[in-house]
Order: C-alpha cells, then structure tokens, then sequence
C-alpha cells in the first residue's frame, strides 16, 4: 500500500476564551488520530484547552480572484464601526 | 495505621521511579527515527511526562533515604543491582509495535495504580500521584488507539502486533507479584498491594485487545526480578552505560 | 542556512517590460508586502523555488535531530536529558510546519520525503558533522541555531503567507534552543578542566561548519536576485555571516573560550570583525555527499522510514475499516 495519511486542518482555542483559530496542519489516519496528534503537536506550550480538527479537503474557501467582489463592499459601510460617531466629551465613555 | 519503614517506603518509591526512569529512556531512543513525524512529537511527549515524574519519584527516595543525595544521584550513581524497576520496561524496544503494545501494557498498570495511589496516606506520594495520573491517563489512551489500530489494520500489522504481544507476556505477571514490602506499604495505607491490582488490569487490557483483534496467551508464567532487584535482563546494564557514563568518567562535575 | 543553494528559475530577475499584466500585478503585491496565498496567482518560478526553499528546510529540521538526539540517552542529569529531547523534539515539529507550508504549493510530505531520502533533495550541510562530546550540544545550540535564528528571523516578513507563518512559529519556539545551547557552554567553560577543554573541542569543531551554513558569496547571484525580488529571502549570505560574527566573538569571550581564527580581529571602519573565511571546498565536499556523517544521517532516515512503512500503512487501514463499519452501520 502506499498512500499517505489524510492532511487536516487544526483550530486550537487558547485560554483566554477566545475563538478556535486556525494553528497549522498535520497527517493523521482518522479525526480521532488527529485530535491525539493535535494535542501533541501544537499544544506542547500550554497553548489550547480545546481542540477542532477538519480534513483539509472538507473545507471551502472563498475564491483569491474575487476578493474585490467579496470584501470590498464592506469597506464603505464606515458607519458600523464605533469610531463613525462623535460623541462629546461631556458624555463621558461610550 | 501502621508505621511505615522508611527503607519500605524508599523501595517503593525506587519502583516507581525506576520504572519511569528506564521506560523513559527507552522511549526516547525513538526520538528521530519514528515511523511518521506525528508519532515521533507523540512519543517524545510521553517520555518527557515519564522522566518529569522520574524526578519527584527519585528526588523523594532521595529524601527519604536521608543520605543528601538528589534524584540526579539515584538514578545516574546505583549499579544494576540496586534497581528496581520491572523487566518489561528495561526489554529493548524492538519494532514500534513491541514499543507500542510494552508501553500500553504499563500504561494500564500505570494507570491503575496511580488511580490507587490518589488514596495514598502519605501526602507526596498523593501529590505526585495527582501530576502523574493525569498525564498517564493520555498515554493509555494513546497507546491503546494504536495498538488496536495496528492490530486491526493490515494483515502485516496485526502479525507484529500478536508476536510483540506474544514476547511480552511473560514480562506482565511481575508487575502483580507483591513482596513483604507492599504489604507493608499496603497496611500503611501509602500504596496498593500489586496482587489487588490484576483484575482492573485485566479487565482493561481484555477489553482493549479483545478491540485490536489480539489473543492473550494461555500461559501464566512470569519473569520476576527486576522490582526486588534479584535478578534482572543483560539489557539494563547497557542502559545505565550510556545512561550514566558522563557522570561516572567526570565525577563530581557540574552540568 | 537551513536552506542552502537554492536555486531560482535561473533567469535573472525580470524587468517592469518583460513581465505578463500577471506577473506584473504578482510583483506589485510583493513589493507592497501583501502576503501571497497558496491559491493566488503565482509565478511557477516562485512557486518552484519556494518548494525547494521551504523542503530544504524542512528536511534540515528532520535530518538535523539525528546529531542532537545521538547524546539524548547520555545526557548527564535528568533535567539536561529533558530539555534535550524537549529541543529535539521541537526541531520535529519544526520540520511538521514547514512540510505543511509546503504542501500548500501543491506537493505532498510523501513526494518530499521521496526527494529527501533519494538525494534530490538536500539539507542543511551543518547536520554533517557529528556530536562528539557533551559541549558540542551546547555548541550546536549557541553556534547552530544561532546561525539559523539569524535567517529565520527576517524570514518571518516572507512574501509567502503559509511559510511566514511557520517561521513566525518556529521563531517563537526556537528563541529557547539558543539560550539552553549557551547555559550548557557556561557551564561547560566554567567546570573542571576536562569540561573546558570539551568546551573548546566543540567550539573548535563547530565554527567554520557555522559559518559556512549561511552559503558562499552570494553578492553576484542571479538566484539570489531573484529570490530577493520575490522576498523569499531577505538578506545576503555575507550580511549575515557578518552579523553571525559579530554577535558570537563577545559571546564566546565571556566564555573564555577562543575563536578558532588566527585573523579574527576588530576592524573599527567597518564597524564589524574581519575573519577568515571557512574552507569552501570543504563546504562543496560536504554538499556532494562526502561530511564527516552524510552516508548514516540518510541511512538513519531512510531506515526509518522503511521500518515505519507497515505502521502507517496498518494505522490507515484501520481507520478506513472503521469508516466503512460506521457506513454500513447507519
């Protein structure tokens, strides 16, 4: 036989309560594999208290040549971001 | 509860941290030369816990043997006689799969023991037991994955894994056969009585193999030796030459 | 370096005129030091050399655990011989996110493990000369990973998204390797006689095999034009080769040991050390399959990926098993 471990993708969410984020990849025959080989991969410094595993080839991404269409119509929607609005100093923090 | 020895409790404490000492050297003679980079990064983890608990284990037989030694003198300045650590885990380390089912059949005794050892009446012991059981308790879980992946994987596979099995059998019952000693410990409430430890073994090792589609031999026979120091494998003398030779040809070196 | 050599497409670097609208908006992302992603479009030459690049590398990290894990099971106390390991094994993970990087360009670990252990590829000519006694782990720690920090560093800004991030990875875990490498050399120059002199062996040994890690004089190359253009590389060899030296001669001095370098001195006008240079026909030998340890550092990998084959093979049947169980179970 010759035909290699399956790649995954490895989503490690840290201690501080932020989100899963992407860490790197690694070969592993199977999702339980990969769960074990992630945690002794990229949590060797503490690094992550939950781990998501995803075989590379499940994972649909946006196309790189239609990147203007994609995001750059969000560019213009200024108004969502906090800092759009002038609120006096008399107010105090919002 | 009774009193406790301070030699018996130093002999047990050697067990345990002889154990880990040797099964850790072993484990990190694969460091480099694994089948898949993944495994490589798995089975030094795995030896880097063992040797970590190898200092608490001997760094407290230090103490309590009360002669101002460290760990670092226990386990690089006793000859051969003075260990005792079981057989199985001074055997070399053959193929990976004789690696893989040697470390699962401790990491089961490990596992259980430490479980007891959470118990302990003698406060170190239990906190040492704490830090350890944890990290055993990923290390059965790994090496059991694999030994019933690679007993039920290919046809090659499964071969290996049944004549590792097969070489290492004779080297299980040792890890049950209980002396004076741990009865001693046992009636001090500081560590379990081996003997009491066979049928949570089994039924997790019967359980685990039944899974990799592997038969455990017939046979009861049991090399003994290595916990009591009587007798051991030609192998742990070539251990403790590499293991030790800087510190005994610069003696009293800093490093 | 960890990657030595690597050759470009070999075409010089190409003018404003010569280059396709593509090439040409490729080139314009470079240079504003937008990352390129793996399914950008890319040059083939860009994509080729990064392969090579980033394999080289990887291969240097795998390759280079053998000379550090030959003095694992003799490390003198238990803490040295966890470290040790702890350091070899980061040099495993290294090489893991550096194949990982690499396979992004559309190549497989398999097919570079092919290369690596067939001799297409090579490795890093410092994983050539062997560990002979205790100091040389701390030599290979201050002097070897060093000179490696010393390129990686700057490679962490790389055009290439996926490479950038493993260096930023490796640069985070590698800044520990140095540090132990020059703790054991402290105390090795300041033991007992023996330790010294292992100190001064092992310095004696490893210092031109150092420098010549950061490759001849590449001034002149039209690969490393190239290689600049396209920010896969960041600095020139001698650039770094000075900075190497410059930083390790007061280290080396607070140890008390000396340089193997009878021209090594001070040169005031330059702002930097004049030293000679390492013997390049050495270096060249070395490349070809003639160092010290060429011929056991790839039977060492080679035998391990042979003994290992019915591992991956029997793990991944197992699990196809257990797929098709699960199938026919629902």
């Amino acid at each position: 036989m010759k035909h290699e471990w399956p790649l995954w993708e490895i989503f490690i969410r840290g201690q501080h309560g932020m989100s899963h984020r992407h860490v790197g990849s690694l070969h592993a025959p199977d999702a339980e594999m990969a769960v074990k080989n992630a945690r002794d991969v990229y949590t060797r410094r503490n690094e992550g208290v939950s781990i998501w595993v995803v075989e590379a080839r499940h994972i649909t991404a946006t196309v790189p040549g239609e990147k203007g269409p994609m995001f750059e119509p969000s560019e213009s929607k200024v108004y969502r971001h906090p800092t759009f609005f002038d609120i006096p100093d008399e107010v105090g923090h919002m | 509860m009774a009193e406790v020895d301070k030699t018996q409790l130093a002999q047990f404490l050697l067990r345990m941290g002889d154990n880990t000492l040797i099964l850790g050297h072993r484990v990190s003679e694969w460091c480099g030369h694994s089948p898949v980079l993944e495994e490589d990064i798995a089975l030094a983890n795995t030896a880097l816990d063992l040797l970590g608990q190898t200092s608490l284990w001997l760094g407290y037989a230090a103490e309590v043997r009360g002669t101002g030694e460290t760990a670092d003198d226990v386990a690089f300045l006793r000859d051969a006689w003075d260990f005792r650590n079981l057989l199985l885990v001074e055997l070399p380390n053959g193929d990976f799969g004789r690696t893989m089912m040697r470390q699962f059949l401790f990491d089961a005794f490990h596992s259980v023991l430490l479980g007891r050892l959470l118990q302990s009446s003698d406060q170190t012991v239990r906190e040492i037991a704490e830090k350890a059981s944890k990290e055993v308790a990923y290390h059965v879980e790994r090496s059991a994955d694999t030994v019933v992946g690679l007993g039920d994987g290919t046809e090659e596979s499964h071969a290996r894994m049944q004549a590792a099995l097969d070489y290492l059998w004779p080297y299980v019952g040792e890890m049950f056969a209980s002396d004076e000693t741990d009865r001693a410990l046992a009636a001090a409430g500081v560590a379990p009585d081996p003997a009491n430890l066979r049928d949570d073994f089994d039924a997790l090792i019967g359980k685990v193999l039944a899974e990799a589609t592997l038969h455990i031999p017939d046979s009861d026979f049991a090399h003994k030796g290595g916990r009591t120091g009587a007798m051991h494998t030609e192998h742990l003398g070539h251990i403790l030459c590499q293991m030790q030779w800087l510190q005994r040809v610069y003696p009293n070196a800093n490093w | 370096m960890y990657a030595q050599m690597i050759k470009s497409t070999g075409e010089g670097v190409k003018s404003r005129d010569e280059m396709s609208p593509e090439e040409a908006a490729f080139q314009e992302k470079v240079d504003a030091d937008i990352k390129i992603e793996p399914r950008d479009w890319m040059p083939e030459g860009y994509r080729k050399t990064l392969i090579r690049q980033i394999g080289q590398h990887a291969h240097s990290e795998i390759v280079g655990q053998l000379p550090e894990g030959n003095w694992i099971t003799r490390a003198p106390t238990l803490e040295r011989k966890m470290i040790l390991l702890a350091k070899v094994q980061d040099e495993a993970g290294h090489g893991l996110y550096l194949y990982s990087a690499a396979e992004t360009l559309g190549v497989t670990r398999d097919e570079l493990t092919e290369a690596l252990l067939t001799g297409k590829m090579k490795y890093s000519s410092i994983f050539n000369y062997p560990t002979l006694n205790w100091a040389d782990i701390g030599a290979v720690g201050w002097l070897v990973d060093g000179a490696a920090i010393m390129n990686q560093v700057p490679l962490q800004r790389t055009s290439y998204g996926p490479y950038s991030r493993a260096m930023i990875r490796i640069c985070k875990e590698e800044s520990f390797h140095q540090r132990q490498g020059y703790d054991i050399m402290m105390k090795m120059a300041q033991g007992t006689p023996e330790q010294k002199k292992m100190a001064q062996d092992a310095l004696n040994r490893y210092w031109y095999p150092s420098l010549m890690m950061f490759g001849p004089s590449d001034a002149e190359s039209v690969h490393s034009a190239q290689s600049m253009a396209w920010k896969i590389k960041v600095n020139t060899n001698d650039e770094l080769r000075q900075k190497f030296v410059d930083q390790t001669v007061p280290q080396a001095e607070y140890l008390g040991l000396t340089v193997p370098d009878e021209n090594l001195k001070w040169n005031e006008e330059k702002g930097g050390h004049d030293f000679s240079e390492p013997d390049w026909t050495e270096f060249f030998d070395v490349l070809k399959g003639n160092g010290p340890c060429n011929t056991d550092r790839l039977n060492a990998r080679v035998k391990a990926w042979e003994d290992g084959e019915w591992v991956r093979d029997g793990l991944l049947a197992h699990a196809e098993k257990k797929a098709a169980r699960k199938v026919a179970a629902e």
